[in-house]
């Protein structure tokens, strides 16, 4: 969940763009509009093979939210609660393309306190009526709203404008969001399934890092070596916390397995944070 | 440092680091950039009495041995400890190669790349310490005792390149190390008169250092200003005491070969002009020390405490008397003091480069978190730190109120010249 991730990207780019104040700021600006245009164009295929992944997720992320909330609305908690970090994960994979409607995200993945109390719904709030307060009840009309905007977004996400952009900027930004509230503990904060969303914010970057990978390969070999041992490297990491069918609860790490998963999501990102050189005339 | 009108040195360039130089010239040519020193030198003639040879805040990178050492100590200290998570030697090799390409840029207020056209790029320099001085910066490496063999694995092939004398510190009674303020495999010291320009380096040199080591443990730590002490009298401790008045003479090379760098025969010639440095990250009881009498803070260090004189004499650096008794027989300097057990018989001497550390609350207990990230260096731990300390820790009466809570011991490599890195006599 990222309120403001639209803007904030904006206000990024364009300081980038006019940051480099000795050098003449219209031929950089043209320049990087160039390799927008040459980039949009050679990317076609990469960008049309992505845009079905993420809508693939998104449907896989409706029929997941059906069983969920048909077993919240049942009263069935010990169903709903094991549905809750599996269901997710279909959402944090396609995150760079959800994310996109900054109106649905909050409705969907806000959690306690970013938004309004009134205005909060969603997994999160169904998380901790399950967790917290060890219920379903209550938590009815809450399953409605939610099926009622994983709806919207299915419907919404044939809309969106897959850009190259939005993978370059995607891939790193999911490993952000393990870095920033998954590895911390704060995403699934009462049911501590935060292993789920950790998991599938790295596979979601995986896909793009693979759909890139043949330019980028052509680019770099050496770059391209380098981030995919990185990947075995978090998913070997991952792997030691599988328990049954998922994961363990973040409680059950120990410090230093949390501080070793966050460095690993560290080593991983900086070189993936160069992906954009595919977007370079070779 | 003369303040003599005939000096070639150019009177303070202070305002003008090379960066700047670099840039007025490509400006204006070499008219404008003598413009602008004289400029200078004439506005601030009267402020700057000492400033010569530093005035240009940059401490060359480049050099026999690695700067930080013998270097005056800056205003402040990062400090870093790593611990190396690729398994692959020449991995390592690449990170002191562009370890080394950066700290000299770093060190004379470069960035550490240019900024890219292509704006699908993070930049490459992180851009913090942009238009600063480099500040004196100094960036140094060391390598411990779990670089070599950890975990019993000679992990790159460097078991033999050991040096006896780099193994883990012995454990001295009373220390309370912490696990995680403890040992480590490379270490960084990052010194700068801007708190800034040393996180700018020490912030860069991990990023570069991404999947290929990790944080173990990091602290800063500062000394009193420059500008604070216009005299350049002796630092103070946290505990109000002169803290380093008996110090080897950094401009003497005879006592830094004896005292400081490896000499040939020492050990494994990798090492020869390069120094081990010892790092405690020791707690002080602010709290409990604030309430103890004057009398009792003085017996505790041995030393007047406005001063910094030996207990019953005048001055700073007057030869202490330790046997120098008051009218009813009892030694003016007493026998567990930490001047005098530090002192010993006077024949092992490190060089003390140490900083007060300050990091907010001990949240257990609501009282300052700060004291003392000790560095000292020397050329032999055995004939030096480990015995000095053997006595502290069994005697010391500063010890109520402190404790040694971190630990390290690194192999500061050699220095290396333009072209060469850092690491290249261990590493070829």
């Amino acid at each position: 969940m990222k309120l403001l991730k639209v803007s904030g990207v904006l206000i990024l780019s364009s300081s980038l763009l006019f940051g480099c104040s000795n050098t003449d700021n219209n031929s950089t600006a043209e320049k990087a509009k160039e390799t927008k245009d040459k980039s949009a164009e050679a990317f076609k295929g990469v960008t049309d093979d992505y845009r079905q992944y993420a809508i693939g997720e998104i449907e896989e992320f409706v029929k997941a939210t059906e069983t969920f909330t048909t077993a919240v609305k049942s009263g069935d908690i010990e169903k709903a609660k094991e549905l809750y970090g599996t269901s997710r994960m279909h959402y944090e994979r396609a995150e760079p393309i959800a994310e996109v409607f900054g109106d649905l995200d909050p409705k969907i993945d806000a959690r306690e306190g970013d938004v309004p109390e009134a205005e909060w719904t969603g997994y999160h709030r169904i998380e901790k009526g399950l967790w917290v307060e060890n219920t379903t009840k209550g938590y009815e009309q809450y399953a409605d709203q939610l099926m009622k905007d994983v709806n919207l977004l299915r419907a919404k996400v044939d809309t969106v404008d897959v850009t190259p952009e939005l993978l370059i900027t995607g891939a790193v930004d999911l490993l952000n969001e393990v870095s920033t509230s998954k590895v911390t503990g704060e995403e699934d904060r009462y049911s501590h399934t935060d292993l789920y969303d950790f998991a599938a914010n790295v596979e979601g970057a995986e896909k793009i890092y693979q759909l890139l990978n043949p330019v980028l390969t052509k680019k770099d070999a050496a770059l391209s070596k380098d981030i995919q041992s990185k990947f075995d490297n978090v998913y070997n990491l991952l792997n030691k916390h599988k328990k049954d069918t998922g994961y363990k609860s973040y409680t059950d790490l120990s410090q230093a397995e949390v501080k070793e998963l966050s460095q690993a999501i560290d080593a991983l990102a900086e070189p993936l944070s160069q992906i954009g050189i595919v977007t370079e005339a070779s | 440092m003369t303040n003599n009108p005939n000096s070639i040195e150019t009177p303070n360039e202070k305002k003008i680091s090379r960066r700047d130089v670099l840039k007025t010239a490509g400006v204006g040519g070499v008219g404008v950039l003598l413009g602008a020193s004289g400029f200078g030198g004439l506005l601030s003639m009267t402020e700057s009495k000492a400033v010569t040879k530093e005035s240009a805040e940059i401490v060359s990178f480049y050099g026999k041995h690695q700067s930080g050492i013998t270097t005056k100590a800056q205003n402040h200290i990062y400090f870093v400890s790593l611990d190396v998570t690729t398994s692959k030697k020449e991995d390592l090799i690449k990170l002191f190669k562009d370890w080394t390409k950066a700290s000299a840029l770093m060190t004379e207020g470069k960035t550490v790349g240019e900024l890219s056209s292509n704006e699908f790029l993070p930049p490459k320099d992180t851009g913090e310490a942009a238009g600063l001085s480099p500040s004196n910066l100094t960036i140094t490496f060391g390598v411990g005792p779990s670089l070599f063999v950890k975990n019993n694995q000679d992990r790159f092939r460097l078991k033999q390149k050991q040096p006896k004398e780099l193994v883990d510190l012995p454990k001295f009674p009373l220390d309370a190390l912490e696990e995680e303020w403890t040992g480590g495999d490379l270490c960084i010291q990052a010194c700068a008169d801007d708190l800034q320009v040393a996180f700018h380096a020490i912030r860069n040199l991990i990023r570069i250092a991404r999947g290929k080591a990790i944080l173990r443990w990091a602290q800063t730590g500062f000394q009193r200003s420059k500008q604070a002490d216009t005299k350049n009298e002796t630092p103070r401790n946290l505990f109000g005491f002169k803290d380093g008045t008996i110090n080897p003479d950094v401009n003497s090379e005879k006592e830094m070969n004896e005292i400081v760098w490896v000499q040939p025969g020492d050990g494994p010639n990798w090492l020869v002009n390069g120094s081990y440095l010892v790092v405690r990250r020791i707690q002080m009881f602010i709290e409990v020390w604030d309430r103890t009498l004057l009398k009792e803070q003085e017996n505790t260090f041995g030393r007047h405490r406005v001063s910094g004189a030996p207990l019953g004499q005048k001055n700073e650096f007057d030869k202490p008397d330790f046997n120098h008794k008051d009218e009813n027989g009892q030694v003016f300097i007493p026998a567990d003091s930490h001047f005098r057990l530090s002192r010993g018989d006077g024949t092992q001497k490190i060089l003390r480069r140490g900083f007060s550390y300050s990091d907010g609350m001990d949240v257990k207990t609501g009282a300052l978190d700060a004291g003392l990230l000790f560095v000292g260096f020397q050329r032999t731990p055995s004939r030096q730190f480990i015995p000095i300390q053997t006595r502290l820790s069994n005697m010391d009466k500063l010890n109520e109120y402190i404790s040694h809570r971190g630990s390290a011991i690194f192999a500061c490599l050699p220095g290396t010249k333009q072209g060469g890195f850092i690491g290249e006599t261990l590493f070829n």
